[in-house]
Formats: C-alpha cells, sequence, structure tokens
C-alpha cells in the first residue's frame, strides 16, 4: 500500500508532495537551490492552475486545527511560492548577485 | 521636475543643514574608530532588544548577545510582571549565567529562577541571589550584596530597551523624542504574527543602514525581481519620497504607495496576482483601527501611502507599511567590517490559510531583496577599505545616510570630550 501525502482531490499534485512538502522555509530554500530549473518549472506549470481550489479547500478548516494532509497542501503552496522566484523572474535557484549573503528565518508562523 | 515639493531651501539636505559636500566613509573602515564608537554609542544610546510578546508569562525570559559591548544580557519579566535586565554572568566566578549548549548562542524560555551551571547560585527573576552552594565555607559573605548586576531597562510601545551605561543621560522617552514617541498610537500590539530572520553580514553596520533608508538604489539593483516593464519604468522615474523628517538623532522617509491589484499584468509576478500579495505586503489589509494623524505615519497625507521608515538611533528601524503590516532592523556591529543583520516581519496574525499563504509571499520577498543588499554592502565595505576614494558624493534622496554618519561622528566627539574632561 502507498501511503499519500495530499487529499484525495489533489492525487494529481502527489508526484511532487515528496519533494516539497516541506515544513520550514529553511528546507523549502535548500531545496530551490538543489532541484534543476526544469523541475521546478513543471512543479510550478502544475500547481499555479490548481491554486484557487487548493486554497478554497485550506480554507474549509481553521488554521490552528488543519488535518495532516491539509497542512502538506499548505506547504505545497509555500513551495509553489519558494520556486516562484526562480520560475518567473531569474532562471536560476539563487537570488542573482547575492553569492556570498544568507538569512535564516528562525522564527515562522504555522502551521 | 520634482514629482514632491521640496522645503523652501531647495533641498531636504540644505532644509536639515546637513552640508552638501561629498563625505566621508573613514567611519565604516577604521578599526580606531569602530572601538570608539563601541563606547560612545552603543554604550550610551537606548538599544531595542525585542518586543513584549516574547515576555508572555511571568519568568520568561530571553538572552542577547551585545558582542559590540563585549557583553550578554538576560531579559526576564518578574513574578510582579515588571521587565527587568540584568547582566548575563553569575556572581561568584563570573560564568556565564544563562545559556544553552553553545556559550555564545541566545536563548530563551521560562524560569522561576537563574541558576548557575558552574557551582549552583541561584538568582531570583528580581535579581536577588537566593542560594549559594555551601554557604558556610566563605568568608563573610552576605547574598544581599551579590545580587545580579542590572541594567537599564525600559519600555515604550511595547519595545525592550536596554541602556549599558551606569547613568542614562536621558529617559527612554526624552532619548526617543516627540517625533518617534507619535508611533505609540500604533497598534504594535495587535500585530503578533512574528518571522524573525538572521545572517552575517561582512559589512559595516552603518552601511546597512545607508541600504534601507535610501531608496535612490532600489529601481537598480533590485531591477530582475520585477517584470521587465516594470523595471525599466521604475528606472525611468526614479525614486523621489514625498517625506523626509529628522527628530534628534533619528531620522524618517516616508513613501508614495501603488495598488498593484490596478496594475496590468505585464506589471506584475503572476504569483503576487495568485495569491494577492507582494514585497509591499497582502493586497487585502487586515482590520487596523488607529488614528494615522496621532501615530505621525503618512506625514505627505500620500494616497496611497507606501511606507514609513522611522531609522531609531543607533541600530533600529521601525518601518510601518501602508498594507498595515509592520517590520523591525537591527544592525548589532561584530567589527568594524561586519554586523549581525536581524529582520523581524510582524502581521495581525492569519485568520485563514488564505491569509497565511498571502503572509508567505510577503516574507519570501523580503528575504530576496534583502540577501541582495546584504551582498551588495560586502562588495562596498572591501572597496572602501581599499582606500582608493575618499570622498563619495550624495544626492539630496540619500539625506538619512548623510544624517547617520553625522549623527554619529557628532556622538564620538562628544564621547572624546567627556573622557577628555575627565567626566
Amino acid at each position: 500500500m502507498t501511503t499519500t501525502m495530499l487529499p484525495a482531490e489533489f492525487a494529481d499534485l502527489e508526484p511532487f508532495a515528496s519533494t516539497w512538502c516541506l515544513a520550514t522555509e529553511s528546507e523549502r530554500f535548500a531545496q530551490r537551490l538543489a532541484v534543476p530549473m526544469d523541475e521546478m518549472q513543471t512543479f510550478y506549470d502544475a500547481i499555479t492552475p490548481r491554486y484557487e481550489e487548493a486554497m478554497a479547500y485550506c480554507d474549509t478548516f481553521p488554521l490552528d486545527d488543519m488535518p495532516e494532509d491539509a497542512v502538506n497542501l499548505m506547504h505545497l503552496l509555500y513551495s509553489m511560492i519558494m520556486v516562484s522566484f526562480p520560475v518567473e523572474c531569474w532562471g536560476q535557484g539563487p537570488v542573482p548577485d547575492t553569492g556570498a549573503a544568507y538569512l535564516d528565518l528562525l522564527v515562522e508562523p504555522g502551521p | 521636475m520634482a514629482r514632491w515639493p521640496k522645503p523652501p531651501e531647495g533641498s531636504w539636505t540644505e532644509h536639515f543643514q546637513l552640508g552638501t559636500e561629498p563625505i566621508s566613509y573613514e567611519d565604516s573602515i577604521s578599526s580606531e574608530f569602530y572601538e570608539l564608537e563601541r563606547e560612545a554609542v552603543f554604550k550610551r544610546a537606548w538599544l531595542n532588544v525585542g518586543r513584549i510578546e516574547q515576555l508572555p508569562r511571568k519568568g520568561s525570559y530571553f538572552t542577547k548577545e551585545l558582542a559590540v559591548a563585549r557583553t550578554s544580557v538576560v531579559i526576564v519579566r518578574g513574578t510582579d510582571d515588571e521587565v527587568r535586565a540584568f547582566y548575563n554572568v553569575c556572581r561568584h566566578r563570573g560564568n556565564k549565567l544563562v545559556w544553552r549548549d553553545y556559550p555564545n548562542e541566545e536563548t530563551s524560555g521560562v524560569s522561576r529562577q537563574f541558576v548557575c551551571k558552574y557551582h549552583g547560585w541561584r538568582y531570583d527573576l528580581d535579581g536577588a541571589c537566593n542560594f549559594v552552594q555551601q554557604e558556610q565555607e566563605f568568608f563573610d559573605l552576605d547574598k544581599a550584596d551579590y545580587g545580579l548586576v542590572p541594567v537599564h531597562c525600559e519600555v515604550w510601545a511595547g519595545f525592550i530597551f536596554v541602556n549599558l551605561s551606569r547613568q542614562p543621560e536621558q529617559s527612554l522617552v526624552d532619548f526617543l523624542g516627540p517625533e518617534v514617541t507619535k508611533l505609540e498610537n500604533y497598534p504594535f500590539d495587535q500585530l503578533t504574527e512574528r518571522w524573525f530572520y538572521r545572517g552575517t553580514v561582512n559589512a559595516n553596520w552603518k552601511l546597512y543602514m545607508d541600504a534601507f533608508q535610501e531608496f535612490y538604489h532600489a529601481p537598480v539593483l533590485h531591477a530582475k525581481q520585477t517584470p521587465p516593464d516594470w523595471s525599466t519604468a521604475a528606472q525611468q522615474s526614479g525614486f523621489e519620497a514625498p517625506a523626509y523628517t529628522i527628530s534628534g538623532p533619528h531620522r524618517l522617509v516616508s513613501t508614495a504607495g501603488i495598488h498593484p491589484w490596478n496594475l496590468p499584468d505585464n506589471m506584475l509576478k503572476p504569483m503576487e496576482r495568485i495569491t494577492r500579495s507582494g514585497l509591499f505586503g497582502p493586497w487585502d489589509k487586515p482590520d487596523l483601527d488607529y488614528d494615522q494623524k496621532a501615530a505621525g505615519i503618512n506625514p505627505a497625507g500620500c494616497d496611497p501611502w507606501g511606507l514609513d521608515s522611522w531609522q531609531i538611533f543607533p541600530n533600529f528601524t521601525i518601518l510601518v507599511w501602508g498594507q498595515e503590516w509592520y517590520l523591525t532592523y537591527h544592525y548589532w556591529p561584530t567589527g568594524q567590517g561586519s554586523h549581525v543583520f536581524e529582520g523581524t516581519l510582524y502581521f495581525v496574525p492569519a485568520k485563514t490559510p488564505r491569509e497565511r499563504v498571502a503572509h508567505e509571499l510577503a516574507a519570501v520577498s523580503f528575504k530576496e531583496y534583502g540577501l541582495q543588499d546584504a551582498n551588495t554592502l560586502e562588495a562596498t565595505q572591501t572597496m572602501l577599505e581599499s582606500r582608493v576614494l575618499e570622498r563619495f558624493p550624495l544626492n539630496d534622496q540619500e539625506v538619512l545616510c548623510r544624517h547617520l554618519h553625522k549623527v554619529v561622528g557628532e556622538w564620538v566627539d562628544e564621547y572624546k570630550k567627556l573622557e577628555e574632561a575627565g567626566v
């Protein structure tokens, strides 16, 4: 039996779940630097048309009491935002001209 | 032709009598100046170390490493709900009192008392020493003489400040002055969703302050962050602020805003339209009820209004956005050519998943821009240190940079005079 991470309505996004359902910004940022551009483009192209439906699904739950699969879907939406910068703007994982700089997010709100 | 009226003198720079000549950045590359700055500025001025929400309960505490003053402080909410600060050092043999795993890393938590890891001396939350291990072995030791060393600590508008001088020359409110303190009418206590970023930047702390107290750089340095049509338009029009304010050592830049939801698609990133958010914040504002005029916000009365950024001397910024959220910056020097940068974003807590996602885009955008600024400054620092150039022209939109360096110089000069007079 295979375990799924996302709600059944979003089975089409399941192939991206193991890579992009990441709970923290630092994991998502590191993933953006690690994953090739064409894979990020594929993920972006798959999830952006599903944004409204995903958001409507998540909005049926209170923010502080979401089931695990809905939280995973939220994390996938955060990753959609994370890859949007390389995909929409600069065609590479890192922000241009930021080789030496880093900024760690040490406190972030849930879920 | 200026889009916004300038003061009668013809420029903000002349209006504030800051001089128009090229300036020196020796204050950002000299180790001698840095040593003076530590004493003259960071051990005399009020320093913001956090917000009251970081101390939610009796016994809540956090530590703050202040490398610039070669010290560490612990800030704690007492059983009487009073917020106090102490030097983070045990009175017995000088061990750092509060830390976890790594002595130089900051920590926080809730405690009934502080216990030294070395020999078990204990202190109440008000600093009194209440237990000495094998007290009878000591010689004429009275615990009452061995309380924690207090640090001056005051709270304004929920912001906790410390002052490391023996006797502060001004109270916190007098130090902040009449313009900055108007901000206490802003409902900071309602914006409690906190995002805390930190990074080390290999540039003098004042250079990063300069980067965030002028927006002349924004259309150029950040051009790749926006669609080409937007970047071109932004560079062609350049940046002008509708208002600058200087109040004592503190300074404000206010900007006009835009309504991104009215922009055509070629001016927006698709993600902004999808999530209804962006660098300037979520498009859908929370309901915040406050009197903008009483808070001294948007002094030029812009509609739409963009942001107000108060640079509070020496190293603290409160930036209030038109989209009803705010952020703070702290620049903590660790040497003449390095500092720790902290950026903290505060939103009205998201009530729905959709609001939470909108916050995510604002926060990620903040980091993308911040990384570009930070990296550029390392490039600046290294070439300033080459001393190939000694004087640098600043334009009228860089007026606040001029003011910061002037004020730091004045504080250092005043300190030197006091030292010479043996005060």
